[in-house]
């Protein structure tokens, strides 16, 4: 079976969901690319786009519509020759609209998971659950003549275990996409050890047409980014605790969250991150890890108690960030969430305290959105570190010891065997995370000396 | 050759702030002012200067898809709006695409040498910011010709067919000059911009500009000769000058000396069908420019200052060959030497021209209009230049599509 032959009918399941909503859309526009030629005009491409949830599905179409546009915007000057011979179509904007209208006709929304037992190509991203993923995946296998090709976008189940359980033979692998897939540039490739090898050769293609930048990771679950990002996280609620004896709850989640975003120039503190991503998503993906981890502890009591108590961040449909550790006002965070007052603190009222006990930053200071345009970015790392190395405030001590942690993160995900390669943990650090540099780094290592 | 049976003054311009990408204050998911913000403000702005709207006979306003752009049709029923004193007289919109403001200036000027009018309020407007660029191309595709080129016409269609341009000169007098006295022309109009406030590059901070706009063209996401760097920008804004006969100025209590005088001018047609030959040229320009020089009684080796229509940079450099400031093929070598920039000996576009100070397309004959009336009248701002007194004159070039509809005007210092 060809590359466009597999992929003339696809189902996405979880469609209705954040995941599942970008690979409906990437997907569909690469379908549609590959109905378009001339050679693939007689048949149509389909693809089902599956979910439980009726609600979900209802926000997909009009989400797709936006998208599309977008993209057909930007790609005016190509789709202008892909239309050349439609007379009708002279401005770009009926070009625009016709080729939105081209796209969603491929898209058959529907909660019925039948719909995917014609598919030769399943795109799995439904709840982080192996049980509910076995379930279905297998009822599909089953009842599917087609010996169809499964690609899960689990953040940490391994693939091997999903493929015994499921009964799948070899045809699944992990196609990690990163949120949200339609601006994420990274996908994570995890192949189990029983994989074919047609599923990575596909994979190889279909990442390449997206323009994702692919990265190997091994059958381990968490993969690479997760691996790195939970540990990071857990690290910094010890760091919470430590900074605990001479400061409150609220300063020290201040604190590290301005060290891991500003002295370390990431794009977001830690606790901002972890609120973006979903406090429960987090606690999932730790769950989901723990067991396969015996040695160590992938455990936080801190995410249990704030979700006890309803603190669980994530975005509203819109994009806003929703309250977690911080509650954000126009997206900025201004209060801080206090779990023995069940409340959120200001931020205005702690904040210079905090700046001065963390002391300031080194003088050549730039903040993250510069550094990554920085044509001398390596320079300016260089600078900025040998700068921070020799400080002694507060903050830079936690930086320095953060930035090593996250080393000791990145070499154990090496000694692991869950990346093949330095390279590929610092590319998914730098691409997936937008990270300035990756966690396998020199410029903290003097002080292990 | 055609005379002036009369004197014909102008004086008292306003232009609004070009408004669009490179203004601090613009956002594109912001509210911003309409077409009747503009229309009012510049209008008033020159109301002002003349003593109110008693003193006006007649209105043209200029503009160019107002229909597409705000879906606004019937543009002189909204001169009233400017002030009340302006309502029951005669008003005109005139429109031939991006000249749709130097027609304004024609009709104004010819209103007074028939004697119809005294004085004369002539605006100019457009409100693009309304649709994505991607959108805003299609509208202004309506300046070529839409059931003859633009099916088979570029997504961005004016900067392809000024890439084409740019391309055929390439070919025929070489690149890498040109490519560089692009980036010249570019370097100029914002240095120049960056002195007036009105400017849409006004606070343009980019460092090396010349370098920036070296970057190589790229035709999968836009055309292939030209870059970002070469084109005018999407731009709001308005511009207002009263047009009045000597009677006329009495009128308004202004002195001659705080007006220009109009010497000569000309309009010129080419047909929209008819297919570019000579595209290393502009000879509509050249037709409008020669004319407007020979009525005049004068060369351009005595022009003191041009306002040149250079919604590509590589339209300004072969204006200067249409003006006849230097021969085919060498408009590349005049602007390296520096003759162009504000220092040098034919300063263009001393505000910024439509690179730097913005392209509201049917504001920019009159925003040409009033940055010539500045200039001679010693009434420019930290863009004023020094005009020589054996080289007093100004002249506006104003054009209309692929140069297809031409206004030129050629002023002086009122005596
Ligand atoms: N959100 C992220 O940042 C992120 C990043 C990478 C990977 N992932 C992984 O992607 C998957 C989906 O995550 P999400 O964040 O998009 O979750 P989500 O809750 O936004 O979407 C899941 C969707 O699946 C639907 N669904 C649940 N059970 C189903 C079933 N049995 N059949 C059909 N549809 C069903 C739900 O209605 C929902 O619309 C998970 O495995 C998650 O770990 C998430």
């Amino acid at each position: 079976m060809t590359y466009t032959e597999r992929l003339r009918n696809v189902s996405v399941l979880g469609a209705g969901g954040k995941m599942g909503s970008g690979i409906v859309l990437l997907t569909a526009l690469e379908m549609c690319d590959l109905s378009q030629k001339a050679e693939n005009r007689a048949q149509p491409f389909v693809l089902q786009a599956i979910d439980i949830s009726h609600a979900a599905l209802a926000g997909l179409m009009p989400y797709l519509q936006v998208q599309i546009q977008k993209v057909a915007e930007k790609n005016i000057v190509r789709l202008r020759q892909v239309y050349q011979d439609r007379e009708d179509l002279i401005e770009n904007s009926d070009i625009i609209t016709q080729y939105i209208a081209d796209v969603l006709n491929i898209v058959r929304p529907t909660t019925a998971l039948e719909a995917a037992y014609e598919s030769t190509m399943i795109f799995e991203a439904i709840v982080e659950n192996i049980a509910v993923k076995t379930k279905v995946l297998s009822q599909i296998n089953t009842n599917n003549l087609n010996s169809p090709w499964f690609f899960s976008n689990t953040s940490a189940i391994p693939i091997h275990e999903l493929d015994e359980k499921a009964g799948l033979g070899g045809r699944i692998l992990g196609f990690h996409f990163y949120n949200p897939p339609a601006v994420q540039k990274l996908v994570e490739l995890i192949s189990a050890k029983t994989t074919q090898s047609e599923l990575l050769d596909f994979a190889g293609s279909y990442a390449k047409n997206l323009r994702k930048t692919m990265v190997p990771a091994n059958d381990f679950a968490g993969f690479i980014g997760n691996g790195h990002f939970m540990r990071d996280f857990l690290y910094a609620t010890s760091e919470i605790e430590r900074l605990q004896a001479k400061a409150t709850f609220a300063e020290a989640v201040y604190m590290i969250n301005r060290v891991s975003q500003d002295f370390l120039l990431r794009p977001m503190g830690i606790f901002q991150l972890c609120d973006y991503v979903g406090l429960d998503v987090c606690q999932l993906i730790l769950r989901v890890m723990s067991p396969y981890f015996s040695g160590e502890n992938l455990h936080s009591p801190l995410l249990d108690e704030l979700i006890a108590q309803g603190v669980r961040g994530g975005q509203f449909p819109d994009g806003s960030q929703k309250d977690g550790f911080f509650k954000y006002e126009k997206n900025r965070p201004s209060a801080i969430y206090d779990p023995k007052q069940k409340g959120y603190l200001s931020l205005a009222d702690l904040q210079s305290r905090c700046d001065d006990s963390l002391g300031p930053l080194p003088t050549v200071f730039q903040p993250w959105k510069a550094v990554i345009a920085l044509a001398a970015k390596d320079t300016f790392l260089q600078s900025y570190f040998s700068e921070l190395q020799p400080l002694n405030t507060l903050g830079a001590q936690l930086a320095k010891a953060y930035g090593l942690r996250s080393r000791e993160i990145g070499l154990q995900l090496l000694s692991q065997g869950v990346a093949q390669k330095e390279n590929d943990v610092n590319a998914v650090l730098t691409t997936g995370f937008y990270h300035a540099y990756g966690p396998i780094n020199n410029y903290f290592s003097e002080v292990s000396k | 050759m055609k005379k002036m049976r009369r004197k014909v003054f102008m004086t008292a311009g306003y232009n609004t702030i070009s408004m669009g990408t490179g203004r601090k204050e613009f956002h594109p998911k912001k509210a911003r002012p309409g077409l009747e913000e503009y229309i009012k403000e510049a209008g008033q702005g020159t109301l002002k200067m003349i003593g109110g709207a008693q003193a006006v006979d007649e209105g043209v306003i200029g503009n160019f898809m107002a229909a597409r752009f705000n879906h606004q049709g019937n543009l002189a029923a909204l001169i009233p709006t400017i002030d009340e004193g302006l309502r029951w007289k005669s008003c005109t919109r005139v429109e031939g695409a991006c000249a749709s403001g130097g027609l304004a200036l024609l009709n104004g000027i010819k209103s007074v040498l028939a004697e119809t009018a005294e004085v004369a309020l002539t605006i100019g407007v457009e409100v693009q910011n309304t649709v994505k660029a991607v959108y805003g191309a299609d509208i202004l595709a309506g300046a070529g010709w839409y059931r003859g080129e633009r099916k088979t016409g570029h997504a961005f269609f004016f900067p392809a067919k000024f890439s084409d341009r740019a391309g055929v000169y390439f070919e025929k007098f070489g690149r890498e000059r040109t490519r560089r006295a692009l980036a010249r022309w570019y370097r100029n109009a914002i240095e120049n911009a960056r002195l007036c406030p009105s400017a849409q590059e006004y606070h343009n901070k980019s460092l090396d500009l010349e370098a920036l706009a070296m970057s190589e063209p790229n035709p999968r996401s836009f055309v292939e000769h030209l870059n970002f760097y070469d084109c005018s920008k999407v731009s709001d804004g308005a511009a207002a000058i009263a047009i009045v006969s000597e009677s006329g100025l009495k009128r308004i209590g202004c002195s001659t000396k705080e007006a220009v005088e109009v010497l000569g001018w000309a309009q010129v047609q080419a047909d929209l069908t008819v297919p570019i030959t000579e595209a290393f040229r502009l000879e509509t320009t050249e037709r409008a420019v020669q004319q407007a020089l020979k009525m005049a009684g004068i060369t351009s080796a005595d022009l003191g200052t041009v306002e040149g229509h250079d919604c590509f940079t590589i339209a300004g450099i072969m204006s200067l060959e249409a003006i006849g400031l230097c021969k085919p093929g060498e408009g590349p070598d005049f602007v390296l030497a520096g003759n162009t920039s504000r220092q040098g000996s034919t300063p263009f576009n001393t505000s910024g021209g439509l690179i730097g100070w913005g392209h509201p397309t049917g504001a920019t004959g009159v925003h040409q209009a009033v940055t010539i009336w500045e200039q001679l009248t010693g009434k420019a701002g930290d863009w004023k230049i020094d005009i020589a007194s054996k080289r007093p004159y100004g002249l506006s070039v104003n054009m209309g599509g692929n140069d297809k509809t031409l206004v030129a005007i050629v002023y002086r210092q009122g005596q």
